[in-house]
């Protein structure tokens, strides 16, 4: 007798699906008959959705709520932390010199397996900004700018050095396949505020270098958790959700009646024959209907003016990663839960000096724009805004100018509500390598996240095969120290 | 009687009715959000009773979820020193005492009411509720009997009345023990679609509807059943849920997700399914296939299931580290599809519920250890795969080549003839070519400014400028004593045009004038000069001379080396100070070229050619009495390679060859396991950290908890571990596979968690009626069909899934099976059913992937390469679900939305979700639009002379019954007002008919045939279209 997994199933998935609204037969059918029949709107049908609304297992929250949502920003490839935001000048010293060997043993190297190991000084120049004086790189004037709004973590670490699973861990806290993203377990824990928009919104953006790494679906996938929970890929091209648009030659209008005729004959039909999951079915079909027109809505960004797609450095439609930088305030605005940007093209085996200089071109402005734009909105303190790869580069050269994939210390920052601005939290050894003051590992950094949502991370948990799976596994603790 | 059931009812019935819907909405998130979490406070309720507690089923599973983590099997985590899975230790410590609970420190710890004492400890954020509490201390009074874990208790097959089917038999039991009754049976309409769903994957036509409607013989179920068994989608139906356990994929899975061979081993699957290979056998093959005795290509391709797994192109992968995740994905796998246990925590300690060991693991990971594979890279493309009629082309082709080799190998006396000539001037040749000594110059210079590479070969080779002429300076020392002749080699390279030698855009180049000095005198003159390409050398030579256009060329001879021989007035000894400068003066420069010295006039007479390659000249220069036989063989062999007297037996032994090898290139390939001598060494890696080598070596061996110590003489193979999990005492596989056979046919597995059977999953409420399925599954050789047989006729299986409120509030999940259950279709059958009923479907079984229509950019993520996707012309663009390409990292959108796993890890369970994106895909994926059109076509076609008829056909088509009155009213109002819409907007029309690779029928009115592709839509939207009932 172990009711538990049963229950847990049954209520986490088939209450997720709203399927209880329809125990009552004469319960949404009739009413969503109703508001079919009557052509003012899907009013009825609409404020069933409202109210069936998923609002999250954490209930009453663990903790005071910091932000209410995240947009985190995935510098896909493996930014290097040496040529951004942590200044090596001893590596600068050593540059041509042999790694010393002290630094590298025992610790997992991707490309540069049984290679010799060189010395790669930092390639640009490092300034203070903000009233600290902290040092970043000279190419990145805009982030700069705000430095002081703006939380440095410079003893990151990763247990994967290889992009695939690197990424799987940084967004699941497992390299195994199959596990929910970060964002699904955000939008689980705590529900989306968004009306007609899914909870968990994933953009990407290409850069301009050609180091382009693969990215996967599954990314974003909600693995064990039910499929509400998916993140959902708006697209810069074509339809930005995918089967968004009506067939051609098929009106919004028609498609309307089209849609009101499924749902009047779906709602008849339970009256028959009693099955809750219809009105789920039917609610559902409004939802599509209606994300036919909200998300054109929210990708069109004409509306924001000329002063403001200056403010990001972006033209609409042009599919930057400013865009989506712009794309992911209105998102937020809108009550979005999980915002994740993918930026890929970091991934800096070679050239890793004109690279880093064409990647500050894509990028600084436009965090800045969003910091600044959310701060002028107000918004900045009840979001989180999270600036991490899936990994930091090697301090030792690869090829001559570049540098391999590293996961023993690099950088990544927050930004908003609860973290402390201004402030520079840990450190990695004097090459770089290592980080050897306050490291802080992903589950921290998942912990964290959640904290800041109010969400204790070890009590946020589902039943798969047996075991409580979390996001941050059995491990992670949240950074008090990078808290206000 | 208290049953789990009776927990859910306690749980969600109260009020449900009388109160208002918001109030009742909101009771049951508050509630959801409190089981969610702390998950366990309503089931002691149920067993607050008079019945004595058991281990299984009430003991172990409040110990294992709250305890066992720190006092259980994994010592590495075990607190205290004592462990509670283990009687005799929890009884030595006084944890338990039997019969006495006061005195026991487990009943103390949970009822303590100081924080430090309580048990859990807050850490844990497990909270005992007070009737969990109560039971502990009851069955601590009983005296505390412990039981081993069900599944690992080999089944025991109850006895059943003569005459009863047994699976009737053991579920009304039960129900009469819970104080249920039994469903009436399905109307036959839900009864012909249930079947065809569940046993073919597709709906029936409507005639077959009727027919067995009107079948009044008490066979006639029976009589379907035989049908549908024997029709060859059966085979379709059963692979989809063995393709998601297995995870097979077209794709590799990690980073550039590139494609693989495999699709042959799905068709394995759906042939075994539909030829009944016995379960035994099918297990055997697939772990071990290529290991049994003259394995046939068939069980060579059921060995494909051990490259399922996901692999790697990253570069920078480190071979450790997917040498580790490709182990434990096997061993993963092979627990999930057989065991049904989920082992994947041992990879890094002991498990902390079940009795598995770290050691168990890698043991279980060292079976699959001697697989031939690379463990970082491409897979290459595996072993053709012909069907009967390719093999036999293919054996035909193979001896066409036998036979060209042969003709090829045979004595032959006029080639012999032509060798010996060919020999003797070749020799000479050779030996010339060993009379010249090719120089490393110190310095090369251009003066127009072209840069001169010194190659290792002492070759120049011109880069950069070019002019209109051109002089290259060259200096040389070493050069040595008596020289008599210089050589200039013109030789090609691929940089150059036409391949040089020269670089003018014709690749040829005129030397105009050659001058040698020693730094500081006089110039050197010739005497002679000779080059195999004839030119005007005199001038070449003549310092005296006037210098014309005419010097040496090579015209068109491009891309072959030649020589020019210059003979020195005198022979030439430098001082060892002094250098030796060369000037090449051109008019259309060299470009790559190599200058040599001889100390030998006969090099000056000698034979202007060039030898054969150096492996061949070194034999040329032995005499022919003094060569050895290989020696021999191999210029004989180069002969017959190059001679012109070979050419047409050669040709034919090529074309032969390409023939054959084109031929096999272009057969099905798949990937199959095969056997490395050299199996790579397995160590225990501590905490799974491929890092660390510390780790003992271990050897296959079975997992000691369920096969006892198992070592033997010699290295087990996974053949060895094949017939282990097939054999009589296996306790689990058996069960496994019924549950997840049971699940198919009824929608809940018999144990809910059937990808777990082991501490954490669920003891079956109905055991005696897993246990028997499970024993007679093993007592009939394993015979599939015969166990889907006995499933699909029975009376269970055939009750109405018509439920009722009252019904559900008692039994919510119907684990109880008074009455059959509703579900959404899995995701192909959806694709499957709406290509049927509009007849686009295309019934070929087997073939390579397809690829339907799919969003433009949907792979745009996807690297190395950049991928396009091209949908499948033709007929196969209209395929059933199973054969869409499975690309693991995108999975085609419209699959993915109806629940399709990714098949990156084993998945016995699909989620049945209700989304948004299911509403987008069925009515804007351009599949389902065509598939309305087509459906429109028939029914304007096929349906009738009026709107009612028509209306009332395609109602038929799709749902297998006649439209209701008011369904007609509100389908003929929608048909009325598209069609005069699309009659004031013709073009509006066109455009949708234009959708899809078929073109609509002109013939029939536009505006119509668009209306009722609308019309279509709405009937492939609708709930009872996608729901199985």
């Amino acid at each position: 007798m172990k009711p538990h997994p049963e229950l847990q199933q049954f209520l986490a998935q088939r209450q997720t699906r709203r399927t209880f609204l329809g125990r009552t037969a004469q319960g949404v059918g009739a009413l969503a008959l109703t508001s079919l029949l009557n052509p003012t709107l899907l009013s009825a049908g609409a404020a069933l959705a409202q109210k069936d609304k998923w609002k999250g297992v954490v209930n009453p929250l663990d903790y005071p709520q910091k932000v209410k949502r995240v947009i985190w920003l995935s510098m896909a490839g493996g930014p290097s932390h040496l040529e951004t935001f942590d200044s090596k000048p001893k590596l600068a010293q050593m540059h041509g010199q042999p790694m010393p060997a002290s630094f590298t043993e025992g610790k997992q190297i991707a490309q540069l397996q049984g290679q010799k190991l060189v010395c790669f000084g930092p390639q640009h120049g490092f300034k203070k900004f903000g009233r600290n004086g902290t040092e970043i790189c000279e190419l990145f004037p805009q982030i700069g700018s705000v430095i002081d709004e703006i939380c440095l973590v410079r003893s990151m670490t990763t247990e994967a050095i290889n992009h695939d699973p690197a990424h799987m861990f940084m967004n699941t806290g497992s390299q195994i396949a199959g596990r929910p993203s970060m964002g699904s377990w955000a939008t689980y824990g705590l529900g989306s505020e968004s009306e007609d928009l899914p909870g968990f919104v994933v953009l990407t953006s290409l850069g301009q270098g050609g180091q382009n790494q693969p990215i996967a679906a599954r990314q974003w996938a909600a693995g064990l958790l039910p499929s509400r929970f998916q993140g959902v890929h708006l697209r810069g091209k074509g339809d930005p959700v995918l089967y968004l648009s009506s067939p051609a030659g098929v009106t919004h209008a028609q498609q309307k009646d089209v849609v009101n005729t499924i749902n009047k004959i779906n709602a008849k039909y339970d009256t028959i024959v009693d099955d809750p999951e219809i009105a789920t079915r039917i609610v559902q079909y409004e939802m599509a209907f209606k994300m036919q027109t909200s998300v054109p809505e929210l990708m069109d960004l004409k509306p924001e003016g000329a002063k403001m797609l200056e403010l990001y450095g972006c033209q609409p439609g042009d599919g930057s990663f400013a865009s989506n930088c712009l794309l992911a305030r209105r998102l937020a605005e809108r009550g979005v839960r999980f915002i994740q940007l993918y930026h890929k093209d970091w991934d800096h085996h070679g050239g890793v000096k004109d690279g880093i200089r064409l990647k500050a071109l894509e990028i600084d402005r436009a965090c800045m724009a969003l910091i600044t734009d959310l701060k002028q909105r107000g918004m900045l303190e009840e979001t989180l805004i999270v600036w991490a790869g899936e990994f930091g580069r090697t301090p030792m050269s690869q090829g001559g100018d570049g540098r391999d994939h590293h996961n023993a210390g690099f950088t990544i920052w927050l930004c908003g509500g609860g973290i402390k601005p201004g402030f520079v939290f840990g450190a990695t050894d004097e090459l770089g390598y290592s980080a050897i003051e306050n490291p802080v590992d992903v589950h921290d950094l998942h912990a964290t996240m959640l904290r800041l949502m109010g969400i204790e991370h070890t009590k946020l948990s589902v039943k798969f095969q047996g075991l409580d799976v979390r996001l941050t596994g059995i491990a992670g603790k949240s950074i008090e120290e990078i808290l206000t | 009687m208290s049953t789990e059931l009776e927990t859910i009812v306690f749980f969600l019935r109260p009020r449900q009715i009388e109160k208002n819907r918001t109030q009742f909405m909101d009771d049951l998130s508050r509630l959801r959000s409190i089981v969610c979490r702390s998950i366990v406070l309503m089931f002691a309720l149920s067993t607050v009773g008079a019945e004595k507690p058991s281990y299984n089923r009430d003991i172990r599973p409040i110990l294992s979820d709250n305890c066992f983590h720190c006092h259980g099997p994994d010592q590495k985590t075990r607190k205290g020193k004592f462990r509670l899975d283990v009687r005799e230790d929890a009884v030595a410590k006084n944890a338990i005492v039997p019969g006495k609970p006061e005195e026991s420190e487990v009943i103390a710890r949970i009822f303590a009411s100081n924080p430090d004492d309580i048990m859990p400890p807050s850490e844990a954020h497990k909270v005992l509720t007070t009737a969990q509490k109560e039971l502990l201390r009851r069955w601590i009074a009983d005296g505390a009997p412990y039981e081993k874990h069900w599944a690992y208790v080999p089944p025991v097959k109850s006895a059943i009345p003569a005459g009863k089917n047994p699976i009737d038999a053991l579920v009304r039991q039960r129900l009469r023990q819970v104080g249920l009754k039994p469903a009436p049976p399905a109307d036959p309409r839900t009864m012909v679609r249930r079947l065809y769903f569940d046993l073919i994957g597709l709906p029936p036509k409507p005639e077959e509807v009727e027919a067995f409607a009107k079948d009044k013989s008490p066979d006639a179920v029976s009589h379907l059943v035989e049908k549908l068994i024997a029709s060859p989608q059966f085979g379709e139906r059963m692979a989809i849920g063995w393709l998601d356990v297995v995870r097979f994929a077209d794709t590799i899975g990690y980073h550039s997700d590139t494609p693989r061979n495999v699709w042959p081993y799905r068709d394995y699957v759906i042939k075994a399914f539909n030829e009944n290979k016995h379960f035994d056998v099918f297990t055997r093959e697939q772990l071990a296939g290529d290991l049994l005795p003259n394995s046939t290509l068939e069980e060579k391709v059921g060995s494909a299931f051990n490259k399922l797994l996901l692999s790697t192109e990253e570069g920078g992968a480190q071979p450790k580290d997917y040498e580790a995740r490709m182990l434990t994905d096997r061993v993963r796998a092979v627990s999930a599809v057989w065991l049904g246990q989920t082992i994947g925590c041992a990879q890094c300690h002991d498990h902390k519920f079940d009795p598995i060991k770290q050691r168990d693991f890698y043991s279980l990971g060292a079976f699959f250890a001697d697989i031939d594979e690379p463990i970082i890279g491409g897979r290459g493309p595996g072993i053709a795969v012909p069907d009967d009629q390719q093999a036999a082309e293919l054996k035909r082709l193979t001896q066409a080549r036998t036979r060209a080799q042969k003709a090829f190998d045979a004595p032959n006396e006029s080639w012999n003839a032509a060798f010996a000539v060919w020999e003797k001037v070749q020799a000479e040749a050779a030996m010339q070519e060993q009379r010249w000594t090719a120089l490393h110059p110190i310095t090369a210079v251009a003066t127009s400014g072209a840069k001169l590479q010194i190659e290792a070969t002492n070759s120049v080779l011109a880069k950069g400028k070019t002019a209109e002429t051109e002089t290259y300076t060259l200096t040389f020392s070493n050069v040595p004593p008596g020289i008599v002749g210089l050589r200039l080699e013109a030789l090609p390279h691929p940089i150059l045009p036409m391949k040089g030698p020269g670089r003018d855009a014709a690749g040829d180049f005129n030397l105009t004038r050659v001058t040698v000095k020693v730094a500081g005198t006089n110039r050197i003159t010739f005497n002679g000069a000779r080059a195999d390409v004839e030119g005007d050398l005199s001038s070449v030579i003549n310092e005296n001379a006037a210098e014309t256009s005419k010097g040496w060329s090579i015209e068109t001879q491009t891309n072959q080396a030649h020589q020019l021989i210059l003979g020195l007035t005198a022979p030439l000894t430098l001082a060892s100070n002094e250098m030796l400068m060369l000037e090449l003066q051109q008019r259309q420069a060299l470009g790559n070229f190599r200058i040599g010295f001889t100390t030998n006039t006969e090099a000056l007479t000698g034979p202007l050619r060039f030898p054969p390659a150096k492996e061949i000249s070194d034999i040329l220069v032995i005499s022919a009495d003094k060569r050895d036989a290989k020696q021999k063989e191999t210029l004989f062999a180069h002969f017959k390679s190059i001679a012109p007297e070979t050419t047409k037996a050669r040709e034919r032994l090529a074309d032969a060859r390409k023939a054959r090898q084109d031929y096999e290139a272009s057969l099905p390939h798949c990937l199959v396991s095969s056997t490395n001598a050299q199996p790579r060494t397995v160590r225990i890696l501590p905490r799974g950290n491929f890092l660390v080598e510390t780790g003992d070596i271990v050897s296959p061996a079975l997992p000691v908890y369920l096969a006892g110590t198992n070592t033997t003489g010699r290295r087990l193979t996974r053949l060895d571990l094949a017939n282990w999990l097939v054999a009589r005492e296996n306790p689990l596989t058996a069960r496994v596979v019924m549950n997840r056979l049971w699940k198919q046919f009824f929608g809940l597995g018999l144990s809910r968690v059937v990808d777990d059977l082991g501490a954490q999953g669920e003891l079956p409420p109905n055991q005696p009626l897993l246990d028997w399925l499970a024993c007679e599954f093993v007592d009939s050789g394993w015979d599939m069909k015969h166990m889907v047989r006995l499933l699909v006729n029975s009376e269970v299986y055939q009750q109405s899934s018509v439920s009722s409120k009252k019904l559900r509030a008692r039994d919510p999940l119907n684990r109880e099976l008074a009455g059959q259950s509703r579900w959404r279709l899995d995701a192909e059958l959806v694709r499957d059913n709406a290509l049927a009923v509009s007849g686009l479907l295309v019934e070929k079984i087997g073939g390579p992937s397809v690829k339907p229509y799919q969003p433009d950019g949907y792979w745009e993520n996807l690297n190395f390469p950049v991928r396009s996707y091209d949908a499948t012309p033709g007929p196969d663009q209209y395929r059933r679900g199973l054969y869409v390409w499975w690309q693991r990292s995108y999975l085609h959108p419209s699959l993915l939305a109806f629940d399709a796993p990714t098949r990156e890890e084993c998945a016995a369970e699909r989620n049945r979700s209700n989304i948004p994106q299911q509403a987008l895909v069925l009515l804007n994926d351009p599949s389902y639009v065509e598939a309305s059109r087509a459906l429109a076509v028939l029914a304007l076609k096929d349906g009738g002379a009026d709107t009612k008829a028509r209306l009332t056909w395609a109602w038929r088509q799709v749902l297998s019954r006649a439209p209701r009155a008011d369904e007609l009213k509100t389908m003929q109002a929608l048909l009325d007002k598209q069609l005069a819409e699309y009659r004031a907007d013709p073009a509006a029309a066109q455009a949708l008919l234009k959708i899809g690779l078929t073109p609509a029928p002109q013939t029939t009115d536009q505006s119509e045939l668009a209306a009722w592709t609308n019309l279509a839509r709405v009937l492939l939207n609708l709930h009872e279209t996608i729901t199985r009932s």
